[in-house]
């Protein structure tokens, strides 16, 4: 079906202020992503997937100015890990850690286009492709076109640390894509940590090959500007006897969309999915998952709470897909939302497509308030009520911060949200 | 210590008068009663004392220790020692009770301007005192009253109050839900914190709970007011003769 003349002349505008990458082994995968951008179109307000989020100030040719907060106290800091730096989309060697490491082979993007790494080759575009359908992701395709630079991350062992990627926002005007490729080879784990605002606006895919009985954590935490855009992609395969488990937590920012697309591929593969979000006013944050069951005895979850004040607004679009044959696929899904007050919404369109039939898939969401049973209880026994709030909330959270498997970095995240509870009342 | 007067309350959203004039005091070390039959108020009283939404008051006032309650928050009312033991005490998902627990007795720490228990003296004193309610280590992990018998969630109010030292006590109901033999063990624990500071309304709808809690003084409350006041006998006579010959009698 041809595009509206309106979304073409968009898009190709979008595409003009953008300049292709020539040459490297990336080339082609770039050339097709690009194809693949104009059959799409970047997306309009009413394409049913972007029913509850304004994809406009995400397309626009240039991004709409944010103001850069000065930098805080990084919220990892403490974590022995491994720093990968990136102002404004733009890799900072010397803020960054030296990238040796046992276990595990970090390179950059931007730097390896002249040397045909295969495993990279058979992943640039590749499932961001398969990715496509049944739901067009075109920011996600203009990514691979487009994206500057990039961790590439081979992890062969276990390293002993983390690699973080860690994101600092400098420029009032920048605008970043970076594209990560990760994989994870049979019996290897490792943890990847990513957190900063990132620049004015930032357009970041992700993708991720976890092979046979390999292990990979995602924690990420996205802060801080209030102005700051985001529009992120996580494209993610799991084999056999594998695990993907990824946490975000998502405080501030005035747009956020994070696409999380994991496919389970093989027998007994797991992949959680969670996250938190706290925001004030403008504040819109849309989680937008979809797992696919391709395999027997798999488990997914997809647990997603946000809190929301002040007129802010909470999406989730989320999908359960068992293909024919996934048989005793263990799937569940729930989305809530803690309103503090009646200015806030949320909305969710939980979805389940099932084509096996010895399947468990159940889902639930829910929106609400403080509950003032609760809230008298603890206020009878001497807790002011402010504090009693808090307590609540941190309560209706527990449930996701609970997926985060490292206890450390669970408290860490745990303090930025009780700040953000304390800070704005 | 607890002095009630001429309190006339009603429901905020129905307009309905609940209390109609209720004249109450109650002294340190003493324990009293209240009985009643269903609908009488006794439940509105407590919630009037301790500060919860929903009620107005038209007339009369409630004071502890000489400071007006109906003018504080719930909170403040803790920390100045009040302590209702709830009727159906609240499920709370995702706040562990021990952390429930240190997060009051901290806020009524603070609140009074005294130091904050610390970590570990906390912790002794909270095992100490479960200990004689027997609740066990697995109880203090689980989120507050969630998963609990009835019989567990009265010892825990009782845990609490052990654990918050007030100097009035409200107990709600507290015999509902529960069989003989926690019956037992939470009147024992009510009674290990009887003492001369102290004082206690104890609120009930049978007079079995007052075997196990003996009072010095017992109210029969009916439509919103107290009718009849005497010893620990005016309990004997409702559990024999039941509210109708009390009722009627001071008709």
């Amino acid at each position: 079906m041809a595009l509206p003349q309106e979304t073409t002349n968009a898009t190709e505008e979008r595409i003009a202020s953008l300049t292709l990458a020539e040459g490297g082994w990336s080339a082609p995968a770039r050339k097709d992503a690009l194809a693949r951008l104009r059959e799409m179109g970047l997306p309009v307000r009413r394409d049913e997937y972007w029913k509850y989020t304004r994809p406009d100030s995400l397309t626009q040719v240039g991004a709409t100015e944010a103001a850069a907060l000065p930098p805080e106290t990084p919220v990892f800091d403490g974590v022995d890990r491994l720093r990968l730096v990136f102002v404004d989309g733009v890799f900072d060697a010397e803020a960054s850690d030296d990238l040796s490491l046992e276990g595990v082979t970090v390179e950059r993007l931007a730097e390896i286009a002249d040397r045909d790494i295969h495993w990279a080759r058979d992943l640039y575009g590749v499932l961001e492709a398969r990715g496509q359908t049944p739901v067009a992701r075109p920011l996600a395709a203009l990514n691979t076109a487009f994206a500057t630079d990039g961790a590439v991350i081979h992890v062969h062992g276990k390293p002993s640390k983390p690699i973080q990627l860690f994101y600092l926002h400098a420029d009032p005007s920048s605008d970043a894509i970076l594209h990560h490729l990760i994989k994870v080879d049979s019996g290897a784990e490792a943890t990847i940590l990513e957190s900063g605002p990132a620049a004015a606006r930032f357009n970041k895919a992700m993708e991720v090959e976890v092979a046979d009985g390999g292990v990979l954590h995602h924690v990420r935490t996205q802060g801080r500007d209030h102005e700051r855009r985001a529009a992120t992609h996580s494209f993610v395969r799991v084999g056999a006897g594998a695990e993907f488990r990824s946490f975000t937590m998502t405080v501030n920012g005035i747009l956020t969309r994070n696409e999380m697309v994991v496919e389970l591929v093989g027998d007994n593969g797991l992949a959680h999915v969670a996250g938190v979000c706290a925001g004030d006013g403008e504040f819109h944050h849309d989680d937008t998952v979809f797992i696919t069951h391709d395999a027997e005895d798999c488990e997914s979850r997809q647990v997603f709470k946000k809190v929301l004040r002040n007129g802010a607004t909470g999406v989730f679009q989320g999908k359960i897909l068992v293909k024919p044959g996934a048989q005793r696929t263990d799937g569940y899904q729930i989305s809530q939302s803690l309103l503090l007050d009646d200015d806030s919404q949320f909305l969710a369109k939980p979805e389940l497509e099932i084509y096996a039939d010895d399947v468990a898939c159940s889902h639930g969401s829910t929106s609400g308030a403080i509950d003032d049973d609760q809230l008298f209880y603890l206020r009878a026994r001497g807790v002011p009520e402010d504090q009693a709030v808090d307590l609540l909330t941190l309560a209706f959270l527990a449930e996701a911060m609970e997926e985060v498997a490292d206890p450390e970095l669970a408290e860490m995240m745990l303090s930025r949200l009780e700040d953000w509870l304390s800070r704005r009342r | 210590m607890l002095k009630i007067e001429n309190l006339h309350v009603k429901l905020e959203e129905e307009d309905k008068q609940i209390l109609k004039g209720v004249n109450l005091e109650v002294e340190a070390g003493k324990v009293h009663a209240i009985m009643g039959p269903n609908g009488s108020g006794k439940s509105t009283l407590s919630y009037v004392l301790s500060g919860r939404d929903g009620y107005e008051v038209t007339e009369g006032s409630a004071s502890l220790e000489g400071e007006d309650l109906l003018e504080m928050e719930p909170e403040e009312r803790a920390a100045i020692g009040l302590f209702l033991a709830f009727q159906y005490p609240v499920e709370i998902p995702g706040v562990g009770n021990m952390t429930f627990l240190r997060t009051a007795v901290n806020a009524q720490r603070k609140a009074r301007g005294e130091e904050e228990m610390s970590a570990s003296d906390f912790l002794k004193l909270v095992r100490e005192k479960a200990k004689t309610l027997k609740i066990d280590a697995d109880m203090l992990k689980r989120p507050v009253n969630v998963g609990f018998s009835g019989g567990e969630k009265k010892r825990n109010e009782i845990l609490q109050m052990a654990m918050l030292e007030p100097k009035m006590c409200l107990l709600d109901e507290t015999d509902s839900g529960l069989d003989v033999d926690a019956m037992k063990l939470v009147s024992d624990g009510v009674n290990a914190l009887r003492n001369e500071g102290r004082g206690f309304l104890v609120i009930t709808h049978y007079q079995r709970l007052l075997d196990h809690i003996k009072p010095d003084v017992v109210h029969i409350m009916a439509d919103g007011r107290i009718v009849k006041t005497g010893g620990p006998e005016l309990a004997l006579e409702v559990e024999n003769n039941g509210y109708a010959d009390i009722l009627a009698e001071v008709a």
